[in-house]
């Protein structure tokens, strides 16, 4: 069985990937998640599982040393912060655009520029948008929890190598610096040549050996190549869509009001409801775990029912935006959220969806 | 004294009538052809056949890989 | 006197095609250098028997589709990015020949910080660097290893130092990296130079294969379409103009081919 134990989120997140049979790590030191490559370096896990550990030399390098580990069939994984994420949102089109696995952990802080090293989900947008050029997608897991952090990791390798999609966890400053108990799983084995050749053969650059060559590449220079190839890359985000969503609730069954919260906003929200059903308020909560595929048919599904929705996030309205394309006006929805590194109190929330929502204020 | 001869063969279609061979062979055996390939290019060809001694050179320069080289002593 | 067909047989052949090679035509421009460079790695690798177990890295600019032409598996990479990509897969392959295919724009510009750690960590990796000091694919601009004085279509009046700044000599600041073993700077104008080259790009996947660090060949290379010159034309202008500011020849060699060297890298 597994191994409880009091860690960091950040920490975790490194944990998780030498026992999931990662094969490799390359990223760039940036608060507030440096603690995860920092993990790495201590606990050396070349020496235990052969994973390879590499400090690169800027973000830019970080995702393109993923770019070719991925490009081997490899479960090869990097980890930052809002502005190394910027940096690897070219990396990150390329490895959509040669439909590549991958995960990439985003432990966002407060922004634009940079900004602030407190925690903030103001990368929201980047994160379920596509993010860098062109039309595509990533998967994108949202834990609340340090257990989640763990869990997000196995998790998104399974789903990345799964659709071949790069998988981002989109966590916070508030969970990957938080301590919490954890739950360790099993040492899995990292695959071997065989087993990646088996899996990935028809794809993955591990050499011609009894096989045609392979490449990995995003350009398709004949415009008829290129639609294509974004008609299929669609296609695969429209199952995904229909496959992959992952919500939690609590108290939706009789609620009247609903926030719509993820991440860290979820925890806080989650607080917010028992304060408002102290007060006899029938307050649910919806808490998104993919964000990208958002879970647009459950909300549409309370919104018929529900007297108002409220989105909860540490950013300026950008899931507001999604809730509100889910909804789309069966029921009014607002929005509250801090930005620049603050973050909401229970409380503070409830005084919002009191007088937004409940007091009859809105203008939906 | 045996003497030693070589054969050049162009793959006319594939050339494209860069001259790079041409100047690069010492016995000046290799000219662009006045005919054109269907692409268009000048091909490179044997215009003077007897005086190709086989070294190869043509066939080390030229960027398309077009062209094979053969060498016999008599 | 023989017929000439009497020459062409199997047992009289000295020169062909490389087996690496595939039969798509290149899309290079008539004299293009870069066909040239495919052939001496496609070379390579029917030579040194690792076609199999090679992996290259395309870059941005002409050379991107150079995994149309070698047959081997190929990455295409961002531009500048090569030398990244070539890491991650080194490091996670360390059994395979890894190379990455860059230009005088990829690697001398944009790509510099990936090409400089990629060498200063002394990456078990071989860089194929064509320098033709221009922009081919983009329509012939100015790069930073441009001449002084060079027109070219971003810098119309030459190019002037007072704003440009400096040619770069990229492969001399690389030499001075402890992590680079081989590094060598060729051309392949002419028969001579191509034999020469071809000894160095052999050289540097053996180099590779001895794990000591990353092996660097640069080739002084024509643009005849950016430079607006014949194919012919070009190479002389090299010769005269490219060369005293790139001079050939090797700058760093640290491998000594001893016979227990080879039996120590059981690569081949």
């Amino acid at each position: 069985m597994g191994e409880l134990k009091l860690m960091k989120g950040n920490e975790v997140i490194a944990e998780a990937a030498i026992r999931c049979g990662c094969d490799g790590y390359f990223g760039y030191p940036i608060t507030p998640q440096s603690e995860i490559m920092e993990y790495l370096a201590l606990r050396e896990p070349w020496k235990e599982t052969g994973m390879v550990f590499l400090q690169a030399e800027s973000e830019v390098a970080a995702i393109n040393m993923i770019y070719g580990g991925a490009s081997c069939g490899k479960r090869v994984m990097t980890t930052s912060s809002s502005p190394g994420m910027s940096l690897m949102m070219e990396g990150l089109s390329y490895i959509a655009g040669a439909e590549l696995p991958c995960v990439i952990v985003n432990i966002v802080r407060g922004g634009p520029g940079l900004g602030t090293i407190q925690p903030s989900q103001a990368d929201y947008n980047q994160a379920t948008k596509g993010g860098g050029h062109g039309d595509y997608q990533s998967i994108v897991l949202a834990p609340a929890t340090v257990q989640e952090m763990y869990d997000f990791v196995e998790l998104s390798f399974d789903l990345a190598f799964k659709y071949r999609i790069p998988a981002i966890i989109l966590s916070d400053g508030v969970i990957g610096q938080m301590m919490e108990k954890v739950t360790l799983g099993e040492f899995k084995p990292r695959w071997t040549a065989e087993q990646i050749e088996q899996m990935s053969g028809s794809w993955a650059t591990t050499g011609m050996k009894g096989r045609k060559m392979n490449v990995t590449t995003s350009l398709r220079l004949q415009s008829e190549d290129l639609e294509k190839h974004n008609n299929n890359l669609q296609a695969k985000y429209r199952t995904i869509e229909k496959e992959e969503v992952r919500f939690d609730e609590y108290m939706t069954d009789d609620a009247e009001y609903i926030l719509v919260a993820y991440g860290s906003s979820a925890r806080i929200c989650h607080k917010t409801v028992e304060l408002a059903r102290e007060k006899g308020l029938k307050v649910g909560l919806l808490r998104p775990i993919t964000v990208w595929p958002y879970p647009t048919k459950r909300l549409q599904e309370l919104a018929q029912k529900a007297k108002g929705m409220m989105a909860v996030e540490m950013s300026a309205g950008q899931m507001f935006i999604d809730l509100k394309l889910a909804v789309n006006g069966k029921t009014p929805v607002e929005y509250y959220g801090r930005m620049g590194g603050m973050v909401p109190s229970p409380s503070e929330v409830l005084g919002a969806l009191e007088k937004q929502l409940i007091g009859g204020a809105n203008n939906e | 004294m045996a003497k030693v001869r070589g054969a050049v063969v162009v793959d006319t279609e594939a050339c494209k009538g860069c001259s790079v061979c041409v100047v690069s062979c010492p016995k000046n055996v290799l000219q662009l052809n006045k005919q054109v390939n269907s692409r268009g290019y000048n091909y490179s060809y044997m215009a003077n056949a007897d005086e190709c001694i086989g070294c190869g050179n043509c066939g080390l320069v030229c960027p398309d890989s077009v062209i094979t080289v053969y060498r016999a002593k008599e | 006197m023989s017929n000439i067909n009497d020459i062409i047989k199997p047992e009289n052949l000295v020169y062909k095609k490389a087996d690496a090679l595939s039969d798509n035509i290149m899309h290079y421009c008539p004299g293009c250098s870069h066909g040239t460079v495919h052939k001496l790695i496609a070379e390579t690798l029917d030579e040194l028997g690792i076609q199999d177990k090679t992996i290259g890295v395309s870059p941005v600019g002409c050379g991107v589709f150079a995994y149309n032409y070698i047959n081997c598996d190929w990455q295409q990479a961002a531009h500048g990015r090569a030398p990244a990509l070539a890491t991650g897969t080194k490091r996670l392959m360390p059994d395979h020949y890894v190379f990455t295919y860059q230009g005088d724009g990829d690697l001398a510009s944009i790509g510099t910080s990936e090409i400089m750690h990629a060498v200063n960590r002394g990456e078990n990796i071989t860089v194929i660097f064509i320098n033709n000091g221009i922009y081919g694919m983009t329509g012939g601009q100015m790069a930073p290893t441009t001449l002084v004085g060079m027109e070219t279509s971003s810098s119309p009046y030459g190019r002037d130092i007072s704003i440009h700044g400096y040619p770069i000599k990229i492969t001399e600041i690389l030499a001075q990296l402890p992590g680079a073993a081989y590094v060598t700077r060729q051309s392949v104008h002419n028969a001579t130079a191509v034999r020469k080259a071809k000894k160095a790009v052999k050289k540097a996947f053996e180099v590779q294969g001895k794990a000591i660090g990353t092996s660097i060949v640069e080739i002084v290379s024509t643009c005849s379409s950016g430079w607006k010159m014949t194919p012919t034309g070009a190479n002389e202008w090299m010769t005269e103009n490219m060369f005293p500011n790139y001079p050939l020849g090797d700058i760093v060699d640290k491998s000594k081919p001893k016979q227990e060297d080879l039996e120590q890298f059981p690569l081949k």
